[in-house]
């Protein structure tokens, strides 16, 4: 029970020691600190918006030229066929794959310089560093959903209706999310360590571009098909393009590209927790 | 007997410094090292890899706490004063020992931790509000009282940018004030701000204190810790050296501070700062350029420093605080207190900086200068060392000079007939 003033009447006593063995996760201690990690992404949200001179339309005008280039240089200048399945346009299905690409490349960039760019808070005040990288990853979701109301007006100048399959989409948002989220820790963790990390994240993340089925749509069958399954965005952009501009629904290397995250995520997490401890000492 | 609050017993931390093989800061380095070692083992056999040296910034501290209990913290820098809190603030972990801690803990170790100056004023009160531990019911509690107290309400919605350092610093002062955690650990924060408003602070303070709220407060303000105090621990080489009844305390730690009479240096790592700037030298000169360790009232002196520039870092403020042999503070000077055009420039290398103290100002007594070389606002770089002088006042050629006069200060100053009263 609480008292009228939201302080637990039987005081906290806590005791603490030198590390030893194992990092726990304490998920508890996260969700007790679930307002920081709100606070922190709305100020991210917040500042993002306000030092922009066109402020929140950004938002708004980045998707919307995104796609008349894509239009463009795609169906005006290169001429390129549609792959798509069904009678999809190929600008919808592209988008489709632009999407979740936007979301994780830029949730990504964001959580691996974020412990960095809060290392005021780190070496000033107790919290669970997870906060840091997760509230990164959140932020993205406001860009997120702009987009995909700009995808949804797309779809209804093409005369385009969504199937039934868009009850999935949260869930692919979400795989999404967390992709970025296991790969942000390592790389967040580390560019503690090593500062020069910040100067290769960008390059990653064009590299990850290339490897994912953003501006293509892959073609590859057996062994080779698997290898690019193992980058857990293949099944997330498929996904997406099933559940929003009816293509084929995501086969056998969603399970690949999912194991593959799964594992990102679990060593992320290990390596995150493990370095949580020397944070403030080497930031 | 009150509960016990905090609990210390064989407390130890330690860091690793130097040994740059061990720890490479870029990845360009890890990796060239990675390949470099095994090399070197090849090419010298058995020779000792070169192990980082251990610094124990504390080591074997033990320390109880009671309820209600303001505990003063003092000693010079590298004392680990500042580690304590961090470590009892669970901000790094303990090497050794064992800490027990009985109810919330709020640590303010810098004023304004993650305020963003694009933000306005009340958007800063429930971020910083959420960075130090308080609720969102807490917040909206307590909002109308941290406006208040900040005396900003009129720029609320204004961004923070746009406020001025003082105003910056009342806001985040009352956002921390109204912090309320069961034990509240304190560092040197109450240092920013005008006189009015520190003492405002001060109150609040007390009025935290009085409520049976254990506050752990440290402090170079030896007045502050006197008044605010109900113990006083004094540590050195990351240990407690001196514990007790705060005047006693302050008294001894004082009287070791005050060492060195009218000059003193340093050179090489013994200077006091960091990697950018280092104080070299701090000397009273009469104004020939001698050394004076008593000095007479009747001419001004100079409080001379010698400031070795390695980086010329943005916002360094130089100067010195002036106290009584008790430590009661007469005054601080930096050298960027007047308009900027009058600033003495400064370069990369050795800097000697002067400051005039006139004459007719100063009473009968011993004065200890401290160093006081900081980022405004931001961090200490030098708050250590002293030189301590004689002053003798010249009692002038008044018939009615007093030999001895009451004060900190004795200034000669002017006197005027005023226009008469009809």
């Amino acid at each position: 029970m609480e008292s009228a003033v939201g302080e637990p009447i039987v005081r906290v006593k806590r005791v603490i020691k030198p590390p030893k063995g194992r990092a726990v996760l304490h998920l508890d201690e996260l969700w007790e600190y679930r307002e920081l990690l709100y606070f922190l992404t709305w100020r991210d949200i917040k500042v993002r918006y306000k030092q922009a001179i066109l402020g929140f339309l950004w938002a708004v005008l980045n998707p919307v030229i995104t796609v008349v280039v894509f239009d463009v240089v795609f169906n005006k200048i290169l001429g390129v066929k549609q792959h798509s399945v069904g009678n999809v346009p190929y600008i919808l299905v592209t988008y489709a794959a632009l999407l979740p690409w936007n979301l994780f490349s830029g949730a990504l960039g964001r959580a691996g310089m974020s412990l960095v760019g809060n290392a005021n808070l780190i070496t000033k005040i107790y919290f669970p560093r997870l906060v840091i990288p997760i509230s990164a990853v959140v932020g993205g979701l406001v860009d997120f959903v702009i987009s995909l109301v700009v995808y949804f007006c797309l779809m209804a100048a093409y005369g385009v209706a969504p199937s039934w399959h868009i009850v999935f989409l949260p869930f692919f948002t979400l795989l999404a999310m967390i992709t970025a989220l296991a790969f942000g820790l390592w790389l967040a963790a580390l560019n503690v360590l090593y500062r020069d990390v910040q100067y290769i994240i960008p390059f990653l993340i064009q590299l990850w571009m290339f490897l994912s089925p953003v501006a293509y749509v892959f073609h590859l069958k057996g062994t080779w098909a698997f290898f690019y399954g193992l980058n857990p965005l293949v099944g997330v952009i498929q996904g997406f393009q099933w559940a929003l501009a009816g293509q084929t629904a995501p086969g056998w290397l969603f399970l690949v590209s999912n194991t593959a995250m799964v594992v990102l995520l679990v060593t992320g997490l290990m390596y995150f927790k493990r370095m949580e401890r020397t944070f403030a000492d080497l930031i | 007997m009150s509960d016990i609050s905090i609990s210390v017993e064989g407390l130890g931390k330690m860091y690793h410094i130097g040994g740059e093989l061990r720890r490479s800061t870029t990845l360009r380095d890890a990796i060239a090292g990675a390949v470099q070692r095994p090399l070197e083992r090849i090419r010298h056999p058995g020779a000792v890899s070169r192990h980082s040296d251990e610094l124990w910034a504390l080591r074997d501290l033990s320390l109880e706490v009671h309820e209600g209990e303001v505990l003063g913290v003092i000693g010079s820098n590298g004392a680990g004063k500042s580690t304590l809190l961090k470590v009892l603030s669970r901000i790094t972990e303990p090497t050794e020992g064992q800490i027990s801690l009985a109810g919330r803990v709020g640590s303010l170790l810098e004023v304004g931790t993650g305020f963003h100056l694009e933000l306005t004023g009340r958007e800063n009160i429930y971020l910083n509000g959420a960075i130090l531990g308080m609720t969102r019911v807490e917040i909206n509690r307590q909002f109308d009282n941290i406006v208040e107290f900040s005396e900003i309400s009129r720029f609320l919605d204004t961004p923070v940018k746009r406020y001025s350092s003082g105003m910056y610093v009342r806001l985040a002062f009352a956002v921390a004030a109204h912090l309320e955690p069961e034990i509240l650990l304190i560092d040197e924060v109450l240092a920013v701000g005008d006189a009015a408003f520190q003492r405002k602070c001060l109150g609040r303070m007390e009025d935290v204190a009085d409520s049976g709220r254990t506050v752990l407060f440290v402090s170079h303000n030896m007045q502050t810790i006197r008044s605010l105090c109900t113990r006083v621990i004094e540590l050195r080489g990351g240990t407690i050296i001196n514990s007790g009844e705060p005047s006693a305390v302050v008294d001894s730690y004082l009287k070791l501070l005050g060492g060195s009479d009218g000059e003193a240096c340093w050179s090489g790592d013994d200077r006091p700062g960091d990697a950018d700037v280092r104080l070299a030298a701090l000397r009273i000169v009469d104004m020939n350029g001698h050394a004076a360790p008593v000095v007479v009232s009747s001419q001004p002196l100079l409080v001379q420093m010698d400031v070795d520039i390695e980086h010329l870092v943005p916002d360094l403020t130089i100067g010195f605080d002036l106290a009584l042999a008790d430590g009661t503070l007469v005054f601080r000077s930096y050298q960027t207190d007047a308009n900027p055009d009058l600033w003495p420039e400064l370069h990369l290398g050795r800097n000697r900086l002067e400051c005039e103290i006139g004459s007719h100002l100063l009473n009968d007594g011993r004065y200890t200068v401290f160093p006081r070389i900081s980022i405004d606002r931001s961090r200490w770089i030098v708050d250590e060392g002293a030189v301590s002088f004689d002053c003798q006042r010249d009692p002038g050629k008044s018939p009615h000079a007093l030999a001895q006069k009451p004060g900190a200060l004795a200034p000669l100053l002017a006197w005027r007939r005023g226009d008469d009263a009809p």
